[in-house]
Parts: C-alpha cells; sequence; structure tokens
C-alpha cells in the first residue's frame, strides 16, 4: 500500500483564527493525506505529546497573535527533548520576515505566510518527506 | 528503531515505540506480522470498549470523560479514534483529539486516530493488531471509537467486549442509524446532549425496540450531557456491570472467539487477495478473458471457474 503522508495541524498558543489552519488541513486532505486536527490554543507540550503518538510525518503550527518565535522554540525544543526530532515543523500565519531566519535557524524551512497558495504547501510538505 | 527495541518499548510502555510500532501495522509494514507475533503473548489483559454513534453525537467527548473516571481510579486507557477516509482523495480528517486535549499531556492515556481507509483488509485488521499493541503497553482499557455508519464501523465494534452506542434527541426520527444494525451491537445505550428537548421521547423509542428483542442482557438506556459531564459515572458502571455480567457466564469468551474468527478470516481474505487474485489479474492471459466474456464467448462464471482450477488446483483435488 502506498505510503500516507500524516500531518498534524496545531494552533499554539492563545489567538482563536483557525480558518488558516482548517483551509490547509482540507487542502492536505485532498492531497491524500491525513490530517490529525487538534484545534485551538494549544500548549507546545500537547501538541509535541500528539504528534509523538500520532507518530507524524510533518506537524503545522499556525500562529496569529505574535507569540510564534517564543512557541514554535518551545515545539522544537520538546521534540529534541522527547528524541523526535526528525518530525519535520513547518509554520504558518502571520510571521514577519524579519522573524524568518530565527525560525529557519531552529529548524523550521517552510514558512508559509498569507497569501501562499495551498499547492505550495502540499508540494512542499511532498518534498521534504521524500528524503 | 529496530524490531527488538519496539517490542522491548512496547513492554515498558514507551509512547514513541508504541507509537511507531502502531505505524508498523497501519502501513502494513513486512514486519508487521514478526511484530504481533512477538507481542501476542503478552496480551489479553485488556477490556476492549467501542463507542458508536451518528457524527456529532459526542462520542469523542463522553470518551473524554469517561477515561478521566478511570484515570482517578489510577487505570491507564488506550484510545484508537476512527474517522473516516475520503473516498474521493483518500485522505482524511482526524478531528477526534480536540475533544480530548487535557488527555493528551497524561502519561497514562495514550490516543492514537486512524482513518478508516476501507479497504480489504486494511481497516479492521489494523484496529484490532492497534488494540493488541495497547494491550502489550498495558494499558486496561481500551477505547475504539468510530462513526457508527455503514458496515465496516460496526464490524470494528464487535472486536469489543462492550459496546456503547451514542446518540442525540435529535436522532429521534432517524430510525436509519438503528437499522444499519447499530441496535444489535449496542450493550449500552446514550442519549447524550441530555438537556435538548425529545430526550426522553428517544430513551423511550429506543427502549421499545429493546423490548422487541430478547436478550439475556439487557442494554440500559442512559441519558448524559458529556459536555457537563453529567450522566458519565453512570457509564462507568453499566459497563463494569457488563463486564461482570460476561465474566460470569461464557459469553466473553463466545464473543472473543468470534471476534477472533472474523480476525482471521479476514486475514485470509487478504492473503488469498494478495497471493491469488493478484496473480490472476496480472497474469498474462487475463486480458483475453475478459475480452471472451465480453463478446460473449464465454461468461463470468465459466471463467471464474477455470481460473481457480488453474490457479487453486488443490481445490479440485480435495473435492475428488
Amino acid at each position: 500500500m502506498e505510503r500516507k503522508i500524516k500531518v498534524l495541524v496545531a494552533k499554539p498558543g492563545l489567538d482563536g483564527h483557525d480558518r488558516g489552519a482548517k483551509v490547509v488541513a482540507r487542502a492536505l486532505r485532498d492531497a491524500g493525506m491525513e490530517v490529525v486536527y487538534t484545534g485551538l490554543r494549544q500548549t507546545p507540550e500537547q501538541i509535541v505529546n500528539a504528534a509523538i503518538q500520532e507518530d507524524v510525518d510533518v506537524i503545522g503550527l499556525s500562529c496569529l497573535s505574535g507569540a510564534h518565535n517564543t512557541l514554535f522554540a518551545k515545539v522544537m525544543e520538546l521534540l529534541k527533548a522527547k528524541g523526535a526530532e526528525e518530525i519535520k515543523v513547518v509554520a504558518g500565519g502571520i510571521i514577519p520576515p524579519d522573524d524568518h531566519q530565527g525560525l529557519r535557524d531552529i529548524g523550521i524551512d517552510g514558512i508559509f505566510t498569507p497569501g501562499t497558495s495551498t499547492e505550495n504547501i502540499i508540494a512542499y510538505i511532498k518534498d521534504v518527506i521524500k528524503d | 528503531m529496530n524490531l527488538h527495541d519496539m517490542v522491548q518499548g512496547i513492554q515498558e510502555g514507551k509512547t514513541r515505540a508504541i507509537a511507531k510500532a502502531i505505524s508498523v501495522i497501519e502501513r502494513e509494514s513486512l514486519y508487521a506480522n514478526d511484530l504481533l507475533q512477538m507481542i501476542y503473548s503478552m496480551t489479553g489483559n485488556a477490556y476492549l470498549i467501542g463507542i458508536t454513534g451518528p457524527p456529532g453525537a459526542g462520542k469523542s467527548t463522553i470518551t473524554d470523560k469517561i477515561v478521566k473516571e478511570w484515570r482517578k481510579q489510577g487505570r491507564k486507557v488506550g484510545i484508537i479514534a476512527v474517522d473516516p477516509t475520503s473516498p474521493f482523495s483518500g485522505g482524511a480528517i482526524l478531528g477526534d483529539r480536540i475533544r480530548m486535549n487535557d488527555l493528551n499531556t497524561d502519561p497514562g492515556v495514550f490516543i492514537r486516530s486512524l482513518a478508516s481507509r476501507g479497504s480489504l483488509g486494511g481497516l479492521s485488521p489494523a484496529v484490532y493488531d492497534t488494540a493488541l499493541i495497547l494491550d502489550a503497553a498495558g494499558f486496561e482499557y481500551i477505547i475504539i471509537e468510530t462513526v457508527g455508519v455503514g458496515q465496516t464501523e460496526v464490524e470494528i465494534v464487535e472486536l469489543a467486549d462492550t459496546t456503547i452506542v451514542v446518540t442525540v434527541p435529535e436522532a429521534g426520527d432517524d430510525i436509519q442509524t438503528f437499522k444499519a444494525g447499530i441496535m444489535e451491537i449496542g450493550d449500552l445505550f446514550v442519549v447524550n446532549k441530555g438537556d435538548r428537548p425529545g430526550t426522553e421521547k428517544m430513551r423511550l423509542l429506543i427502549e421499545n425496540m429493546l423490548d422487541l428483542v430478547h436478550l439475556d442482557w439487557r442494554p440500559p438506556v442512559l441519558i448524559s450531557i458529556g459536555a457537563e459531564g453529567v450522566g458519565i459515572i453512570e457509564i462507568v458502571e453499566q459497563v463494569n456491570k457488563h463486564r461482570e455480567y460476561l465474566s460470569s457466564s461464557t459469553q466473553l469468551t463466545t464473543d472473543r472467539k468470534k471476534a477472533l474468527g472474523k480476525k482471521i478470516s479476514l486475514r485470509l481474505q487478504y492473503l488469498f487477495e494478495q497471493n491469488v487474485i493478484k496473480r490472476i489479474f496480472e497474469s498474462s492471459d487475463f486480458d483475453q478473458v475478459l475480452t471472451d466474456i465480453i463478446q460473449r464467448n464465454s461468461d463470468p462464471f465459466t471463467e471464474v471457474d477455470k481460473l481457480m482450477d488453474r490457479f487453486c488446483p488443490w481445490l479440485k483435488e480435495e473435492e475428488d
């Protein structure tokens, strides 16, 4: 059987804007992926535990509150601490260009800000999973 | 992670090992059988509970609350949450964790979402085998949550020792749900969202349906308000009672033999599909066979008999 790509889509932090995350979740499903959607207001601990239990290939983090630097870093830290650093992390939401390099430095390569087409996100995920 | 480490990790209840092992099964990896053979002797201690019902009935919310009750008693609980695979894309949105976020950070709880996939040899075995992994990892209760529509879901629930059917007052005139065979599989019925109008009517409707069949175990019909935690303790009590009932008779053994028979049957079908049917379909003259049938030079029934003679000749020998 063809190996399905499994993605966890989560919203860390306190903002309640989940439209983007839901659109992405649906687009990934329509691209044949299995998407675990965990909803709003997740702590980094909840996200990392869920990702490990679900054994996902990719975590998609969406944040529109401005707290991305802190929250995303915490997720990366926990993944490392739990020996799950092979899980790829991609990010979306309101992430100012000035912060992109900082996120890349901690291992978040795919950063998708408003205006990104879902095809780009799908292509990126398919590509990083190939390796 | 190699197989040996995985088995040891499962035995020690390590999250990563359990999660990786479930993936091995889900992906039908070559190691899946070896893995299951290695852990099988560690299983047999878990109690399986199926929760099913129409979408939006509150299955995940009730699961969340029941699990919290068991956690108060120090029980370890595994949850297998099955959501449907899209028949169009093959993808799936697995959203049951949304209602169980508090359980995410509890080390005594393991939640795994599975997509129904729905191919022969796909769904039911994966759920059954995932339950085996959780069983081997020391989870005392395993909840299998699935949307109760369609035959495949009914089949999964048949694996469970106790099956809870969750419905809502609004399903009052929706006899379809009960036609689907759900009525027969419930050991316990719950009318959730019990603060809405029509609750009592729904309860009576189920009671009336249950009156029509004679059963040794008369399934209780309970009312709950899942989101507020109302009626949860009663559900847990009735699960215990049903468990006592099963173990006081030979019913538990009978049920488990039936589930096992089903599991073995599915496995055999899968192997037949892979080893015989696939070979037939890939054989060089198969296209000619189809052409002959379409042109009415032959018919499907004759051809199937001929294929069986050719690919499974031993069956004929046994007949003779």
